[in-house]
């Protein structure tokens, strides 16, 4: 099946958007024009398809277009082993009748196919026709990410220096790194949604990231290091603000740390979190058991705990899609909603969830602006855009000070979760000893497990330095893709679960 | 919602059933037209060109408490090309096959190889490998398509309902499903090599959440899956089945951090041989970012370990008459009573080792080929799984695990697993919120048993196997 797909060097057809100026309308206008001029929309037809998806009944029904070019260049060997670039376009078409959800999509956006694809939708519903609300109405939506200057529209040279620049850097760390591999991957994503309710919003969605992945030898032993960072920054960003010697330095250190490391330990203890991307503990352990759709169907383990204690008093979690820049946020959802920052939980209590325009719907909430899908070819439904802790009181160093025997763990591969039992698991890629309040030993990759509901509850001290990740998260759900964001200050747990082998 | 508008649901949704040949991908494209995308490479510049063509279609719904909730009907095509200037290659890919569209990849990968560095390794393979397996591999049927809507919508709410009649416990669900889908594929390159070849699949599955008296919930899975409708299991079976297994999770709990034997049920062992399947892949082991780097001819497990990857078979998942780049799969034998026979290679990590390509390249439709396995599992042995069981005083049986935790580098394996504690060779009680965790150079060699179940449920396979001496972290 054609996905988007990773690649993108900057094609003419982009110009014409980036020249754009900065003024959301303007953007607005931009993008809705790239969809009318160069692949043929019209008001006419997006209400012709509308009123077709409507032919049988229906509720809702609402069409995304969506084309995305993509690029990716990869350094490996010190040498350009591959450039790629694509091109992935399409239509999904959705209708909603009652608790229903017709849908169909083509990668052919003739007036005649698209038609097609509505009256497949269409059948969901079976009552008489009824009619889109006539003219929309344009949302305005804030901009939260520039498309001047954004890396697509940089020369492939200018790419290629990055890649080098961190290959450079990684070797020169330390003569036990033996193999870097550095990648940049960006893409430029525009949609334009229109809805039966006359809502009709259009965005272009810039995305960068660049990545070095590190191998070290020391005699038999053989370790890895991995970094990697972007979001929808210009290149710019890749320039001054995050370089590629960081991301290759920081690389080369985790992988020639972990020739040092010994076994993990093994069972319930003490951990520190580190601040930034540990946040994955807050995706996995409460946010997607906070989308809408899964308490909806009463099948998450969050369902019905709506003004209860879930954490400590000291923990406040936010999702927030308007932070600019980063790789989570969105001006307008997949479902041309406006995104925005959501209380989940507030000194322990559990606030809120996460929605899309069908759960809001149904259930009697407010749309948070959470409908996301991967694709043309994917359903909307509700998922996190950046999620994170807020700051407490506490000093980082008191925090891991105040440790008899624990793990501090800084860095993290994936995570998962059962969403209906409330497990969830976080692997540390990077994670130390604590014996008597102070960082000792490096450890091997150990998988970190909880429980949900209860695993906040644990947290006894949470520290004034809030970070949000470097921008590589992309969070699965359902089969369905979506990029992420998370943050978290350095935390504290009275009690985890170490998945080591050592004692 | 009442039954009449259940069925006026289904009735509606017949119609949708004869709008599927409408909305299938257009069969205008053939090997010659994938033939000319090379041709027009060449004449662009390229001293060599392989495209790929891929289309289908797809076909789901799903019910939920005995209403259809989705329904998804849909088809896709897009095209990728790789060329070749000298030893100089990149790649681009497109959904938009309009004349302009196509000119676009052509001219977009002529310009992008010119950025990128020579690599004497880097081409493709050699003309007289091209090749495809004969005869039919029965990987088509056109039945996936033939039931009427009402029938498939049937399929779905009939595996949902049998998992909610199967126990009161059981008052709520993820849902019942029913899918199908084909797919075509077309290879053509600048060295003589087009193939095409066609793949059908549909499956039932079920997610039944069971509830304690206390409120807590577990919620588990099943469903089968076929290349052919007439190979399906029955809805029935799947729904019961989903059924028990959310139920004997009930009531679960942590244990005791430990060592015990661990017993791995042959749905989730798969996910213990794909370790295996990752560590043996060439890209890794060039780079030398697997811990079986450097190891053929090295005795690297027990001698009861033998392990084949066989893209071969016909009818299964991972079979195909040929692989990404045109070479004819084959049957490997990767490990032979514990030794390291062979790695699984395509042409330019063959060439990295001064090897031969194993016919495992993998091609999606962007970038540069990978690697993947035909048909990978491990030889079964000779022992029935309550055999196994009842050699082991106190250990766990695995019926799921959480989280990716396997290292490939260094062996490391750490991840969440949930099972049912073995007590005096019998299942004893379910247990959750606990991980495991080994090295898999260690665990490779602590196979201590390993079942005659092999069941293929996808293109990885691997019987009920014991492991010894992993750590499992609980309270």
């Amino acid at each position: 099946m054609p996905r988007t797909v990773p690649s993108a060097v900057p094609n003419a057809q982009s110009n014409g958007i980036s020249s754009a100026a900065s003024h959301p309308a303007n953007e607005t206008r931009a993008t809705r024009q790239f969809f009318y001029e160069r692949l043929g929309l019209s008001d006419r037809l997006l209400e012709r398809c509308l009123s077709e998806a409507l032919s049988a009944g229906g509720d809702y029904a609402d069409l995304y277009f969506e084309y995305v070019t993509a690029s990716s260049l990869g350094l490996d060997e010190s040498l350009v082993k591959s450039a790629s670039q694509g091109i992935s376009a399409g239509c999904g078409i959705r209708v909603v009748s009652g608790e229903r959800t017709g849908y169909a999509y083509t990668d052919d956006l003739s007036a005649d196919r698209l038609l097609r694809a509505a009256r497949t939708a269409a059948y969901i519903a079976n009552g008489p026709a009824k009619q889109p609300i006539a003219g929309f109405t344009e949302s305005v939506a804030p901009s939260l990410y520039p498309i001047a200057g954004s890396s697509v529209d940089a020369e492939v040279s200018a790419k290629l220096e990055l890649l080098q620049r961190a290959d450079r850097a990684a070797r020169a760390y330390d003569a036990r790194i033996v193999q870097v591999r550095a990648s940049f991957a960006d893409e430029l994503r525009r949609i334009l949604v229109v809805a039966s309710d006359g809502s009709f919003a259009a965005d272009t969605q810039p995305m960068a990231r660049c990545n070095v992945f590190v191998i070290a030898k020391d005699g038999e032993n053989t370790t890895r290091g991995s970094s990697g960072g972007g979001g929808r920054v210009m290149m710019n960003f890749f320039l001054t603000e995050k370089t590629p010697e960081y991301f290759a330095v920081e690389a080369a250190r985790q992988a020639v740390l972990q020739l040092s490391a010994v076994p993990a330990p093994a069972g319930e203890m003490e951990v520190v979190l580190g601040p930034g991307w540990p946040g994955i503990l807050l995706h996995e352990a409460v946010g997607h058991g906070l989308e809408a759709d899964f308490n909806r169907k009463k099948t998450s383990a969050f369902a019905g705990l709506i003004g209860q204690m879930v954490a400590s008093p000291k923990v406040t979690v936010v999702d927030n899609g308007v932070m600019p820049n980063r790789r989570g946020s969105l001006n307008v959802d997949d479902e041309g909603s406006p995104t925005q920052e959501t209380v989940l939980i507030e000194n322990g209590v559990l606030k809120g969830y996460l929605s899309d325009k069908l759960s809001a719907r149904l259930m009697g909430i407010a749309d948070t602006g959470n409908g996301r899908r991967e694709s043309y070819q994917h359903i909307p439904m509700p998922r996190m855009t950046n999620t994170y802790m807020l700051s407490g009181e506490d000093a980082p160093e008191d925090i891991v000070r105040s440790v008899k025997r624990g793990l501090y763990a800084v860095n993290f591969g994936g995570g998962q979760v059962d969403i209906t039992n409330g497990k969830f698991v976080f692997s540390a890629s990077e994670a130390y000893l604590i014996e008597d309040g102070k960082i000792t030993a490096p450890v091997k990759n150990a998988t970190l497990i909880g429980n949900g509901p209860e695993a906040l509850k644990y947290v006894s001290m949470v520290g004034n330095d809030l970070a949000l990740d470097e921008g590589v998260g992309t969070c699965g759900k359902a089969g369905q893709s979506v990029p992420v964001g998370v943050g978290m200050p350095t935390i504290k747990l009275d009690k985890m679960t170490v998945g080591g082998t050592g004692n | 919602m009442n039954t009449t508008e259940t069925r006026s649901a289904n009735t509606s949704v017949t119609q949708a059933a004869t709008s599927n040949a409408a909305l299938r991908a257009p069969s205008s494209i053939d090997q010659e037209f994938v033939a000319e995308i090379v041709t027009r490479a060449m004449r662009a510049g390229a001293s060599d060109a392989e495209a790929v063509y891929a289309d289908g279609d797809e076909f789901e719904v799903e019910v939920r408490m005995g209403e259809v909730e989705t329904l998804k009907e849909s088809g896709s095509r897009a095209l990728g090309l790789r060329v070749f200037i000298g030893q100089r290659t990149a790649s681009t890919s497109t959904s938009d096959l309009s004349e302009e569209g196509i000119e676009r990849l052509v001219s977009g990968a002529v310009a992008l190889a010119a950025v990128t560095s020579e690599d004497p390794f880097v081409g493709l393979p050699e003309k007289e490998s091209f090749g495809a397996i004969p005869g039919d591999l029965e990987l088509f049927h056109e039945d996936v398509y033939s039931l009427p809507a009402q029938e498939r919508i049937e399929y779905a709410r009939r595996a949902e309902a049998a998992a909610l009649a199967y126990d009161p416990r059981i008052a709520n669900s993820k849902g019942g499903s029913f899918g199908a889908s084909t797919g075509r594929k077309i290879l053509a390159n600048s060295r003589g090599f087009v193939g095409e070849y066609r793949t059908s699949y549909c499956s039932i599955a079920a997610q039944p959440i069971a509830q304690a008296p206390d409120g807590a919930m577990q919620r588990d899975y099943w469903y089968t899956d076929a290349r052919s409708l007439r190979l399906l299991g029955s809805p029935e079976a799947v729904g019961q089945e989903a059924a028990r297994r959310a139920l004997r999770r009930l009531g679960a709990r942590k244990v005791k951090t430990q060592r015990v034997p661990l017993v791995f049920a042959p749905e989730i062992a798969p996910s213990i041989l794909s370790e295996v399947l990752h560590a043996v892949n060439g890209d890794a082991v060039y780079r030398n970012a697997s811990f079986l780097a450097g190891k053929l001819g090295e005795t690297i497990a027990a001698a009861n370990i033998t392990i084949v990857d066989d893209g071969t078979v016909p009818g299964r998942f991972g079979t195909k008459p040929f692989d990404g780049e045109g070479l004819p799969t084959r049957r490997t034998m990767v490990l032979e009573r514990g030794v390291l026979q062979s790695y699984l290679l395509n042409t330019y990590t063959a060439r990295k080792l001064n090897l031969h390509s194993t016919g495992n390249a993998s091609r999606g439709l962007a970038g540069t080929p990978g690697i993947g396995a035909g048909n990978f599992y491990l030889e079964p042995g000779t022992e029935t799984q309550q055999q196994i069981l009842a050699a082991i005083p106190s250990g766990l049986y695995v019926t799921e695990l959480l989280g990716h935790g396997g290292n490939i580098v260094t062996g490391d394996y750490s991840c969440g697993a949930s099972g049912l504690w073995i007590e005096n060779g019998e299942l004893a009680y379910p247990v959750e919120e606990i991980t495991i965790a080994g090295n898999m150079k260690e665990m490779l060699h602590n196979i201590a048993a390993i079942g005659s179940d092999l069941i293929f449920y996808g293109s990885v396979a691997c019987p009920t196997i014991r492991i010894d001496g992993m750590t499992i972290a609980g309270e």
